[in-house]
């Protein structure tokens, strides 16, 4: 199955505003995609889960430099994979004055 | 009836159609389970369609809020929409369908499975189990046929009604839309109280009858009074309303009408509201809290963003005295790195200053930036410790703050034994601030929060008084500044009998400021120590409020 390892760039982690754009990311894309920690102190092992569930993705808890794997399968798995992947790879807070640590 | 009656916590008067906040949705019934072959089919379409009601629902007023330019509420509605669709919640709501359960009892179930494993991240994951119960609810009552918890949603003004409000009704309560608040329970510190006087609408708190108020029906509501008239009068909405004070600003520098000078000062809980007491007119800051900074966090902010904040207020005050107090963890704000979250008893726990002797630095750190914060800005810093029990405590602080590089330092005086101490606390301090709302609490063993102890838990208790009045007296001997920074000060004939009692400043909600104000200017010393001598003597708060409002207020 095709997949993706990638490191959650955001600094408050994959929650709160970040974890809502990349789940509404995840289901507008034509496949089902999975996502899992792969590598991320206390969180590691966590998942897979739905990566279009914002509850799913507020429970794996990734933090910023966490690594996790995407999973995808069928028609237009690899195209949904890269553009998630680009995602997770930016600062999905950067433009917003509120994150939980402020 | 015509009235109701219960405590004004808000001073104003407004008039307008009964809006009620629906009853809490309870938890289904474990055994609620459905039955019939073609039960659990029924059930999913009826999840589907709930699910998709509130989540078209949420959506709508998202966009409102977007549209209404509240960006933040927008993106708070539109995360919470998306959750009532959820694929892990609906998953896990659909498994337990097919285990016979009830659809509403299959999301309180899934509901809370989810928010276990929120509650296990702790921080800032930990507390949107909030939400994830927000969400539950709504559905919940989509399932059985309820109105949608939380603040109703009009759109036209109405007076709030409500058992009480807590903290998170804050973020949807609409102050362009709400015109006062009604609640059957709660108590003069309540947080409707605080909320009502933040907003600066007027409040009737411990109303009982008020939760039978039918939908619509129109009422005056009186915080001043603390009266709710039903249907009332053209004419006695008239007189009502003709009484109202139409600044919003602070007239004058703060004194009596015989030129007794009272500091007048705003309470500050955040950075962002200060404008907000500048522009009321405040003379400076008498309480700034610091807990705005070290809350939802998991570890203290580092001394550069402490700077930061505390600039902030000192800048907007430059020239003027700014009151600082260190952070007061504990009881009601708790801190993950500072407070245990096992204590009996939190109230009576380690909080305030006492979380100092376990996390010295912390403190250590507080002060360094304040001191900084101070250097760089040329407001008159004046900084003090809450929760101070005995002249020991405050000494130690007071040596540490000087050391620190902050001349002028304090205590919080708001156990009775720093009060019932006042003499020997003040000998090392430069001032002290009473806080009189858990002065009170702590002098009537009475928690705040708790609407069936409303009555004993107010500032007009003769107890209160009398030790707010030991410890002015005790300022007076020591030549030492004694302030109120509790809600009392922005009532404005408890000001002036506080006042009388010997305290030389009061800090309050910045829109409390112009009423307080002009209160004091109408009366003289003389006026505010005989309504003090009077409230003093009488027996319970109504007589002790009746009989200073005769000598401040004399009928023409």
């Amino acid at each position: 199955m095709p997949a993706r390892r990638v490191v959650v760039a955001s600094k408050v982690g994959l929650h709160a505003r970040p974890a809502a754009l990349f789940a509404k990311a995840a289901a507008a894309q034509p496949v089902k995609v999975t996502i899992a920690v792969a590598n991320g102190d206390d969180s590691e092992g966590k998942g897979p889960v739905d990566a279009s569930s914002i509850l799913g993705l507020m429970t794996l808890g990734a933090k910023h430099g966490a690594e996790v794997v995407l999973a995808a399968d069928g028609d237009g798995a690899e195209a949904a994979l890269d553009s998630l992947a680009e995602l997770l790879a930016q600062d999905l807070d950067a433009d917003s004055r509120e994150g939980p640590d402020r | 009836m015509t009235e109701l009656r219960g405590i004004g916590v808000a001073s104003g008067r407004a008039v307008g159609p009964v809006a009620a906040m629906p009853a809490p949705v309870g938890e289904p019934a474990e055994d609620a389970v459905s039955s019939g072959e073609s039960a659990g089919e029924e059930a999913l379409s009826l999840l589907d369609r709930a699910t998709g009601a509130v989540h078209d629902e949420l959506s709508a007023r998202a966009e409102a809020a977007r549209k209404a330019g509240r960006t933040e509420a927008a993106e708070l509605l539109a995360a919470t929409a998306m959750m009532a669709v959820d694929a892990l919640l609906l998953d896990e709501a659909r498994s337990r369908i097919g285990d016979g359960n009830l659809p509403e009892r299959a999301v309180w179930a899934a509901a809370a499975h989810v928010a276990e494993q929120l509650s296990a991240l702790g921080g800032y994951l930990a507390e949107r189990v909030r939400d994830v119960e927000d969400v539950r609810d709504r559905l919940v009552a989509e399932l059985t046929g309820r109105p949608a918890p939380g603040i109703p949603v009009r759109d036209y003004p109405f007076v709030l009604v409500a058992r009480d409000l807590a903290p998170a009704d804050t973020a949807s309560l609409d102050p362009a839309l709400v015109l006062a608040l009604v609640t059957e329970e709660g108590g003069p510190t309540s947080h409707t109280a605080i909320l009502a006087r933040a907003l600066g609408l007027p409040a009737v708190v411990a109303v009982s009858g008020a939760l039978d108020l039918a939908e619509n029906t129109r009422v005056l509501v009186d915080g001043t009074d603390g009266r709710v008239l039903i249907e009332p009068t053209e004419k006695q909405v008239e007189a009502a309303i003709s009484h109202e004070p139409a600044s919003t600003r602070l007239a004058g520098d703060g004194a009596t009408a015989d030129g007794h000078r009272v500091g007048l000062y705003a309470n500050v809980g955040d950075p962002s509201a200060v404008e907000a007491a500048v522009a009321a007119g405040a003379r400076g800051v008498g309480l700034f809290r610091t807990e705005f900074c070290f809350l939802d966090r998991a570890q203290a902010p580092t001394t550069e963003e402490q700077v930061a904040a505390y600039k902030r207020v000192f800048d907007a005050f430059g020239g003027r005295t700014v009151v600082i107090r260190t952070l007061d963890a504990g009881a009601d704000k708790p801190l993950p790195f500072l407070t245990a979250a096992d204590e009996p008893n939190p109230a009576l726990g380690v909080r305030g200053l006492r979380t100092a002797t376990r996390f010295p630095e912390v403190l250590e750190e507080q002060l360094a930036a304040i001191a900084r914060a101070a250097d760089e800005t040329n407001a008159e810093v004046w900084v003090m410790a809450p929760m101070v029990a005995t002249a020991d405590e405050a000494s130690a602080f007071v040596e540490q703050a000087h050391a620190a590089g902050l001349p002028t330092a304090g205590v919080m005086v708001e156990v009775p034994s720093a009060a019932l101490t006042a003499e020997a606390l003040l000998g090392n301090c430069d001032f002290a601030s009473i806080g009189t709302n858990d002065l009170g609490q702590y002098t009537m063993a009475a928690d705040r929060q708790l609407g069936a102890l409303a009555a004993l838990n107010d500032p007009w208790q003769p107890a209160v008084l009398r030790l707010i009045g030991m410890t002015a007296e005790a300022g007076r001997r020591t030549g030492r500044p004694v302030g109120v920074c509790g809600e009392a000060a922005a009532d404005p004939l408890l000001a002036c009998v506080l006042v009388g009692l010997g305290v030389t400043s009061l800090s309050m909600t910045p829109r409390a400021l112009p009423a307080v104000g002009a209160q004091l200017a109408e009366v003289i010393l003389e006026q505010c120590e005989e309504a003090a001598r009077a409230a003093l003597s009488a027996g319970s708060p109504a007589p002790a409020r009746e009989s200073a409002a005769a000598t401040l207020n004399p009928s023409p």
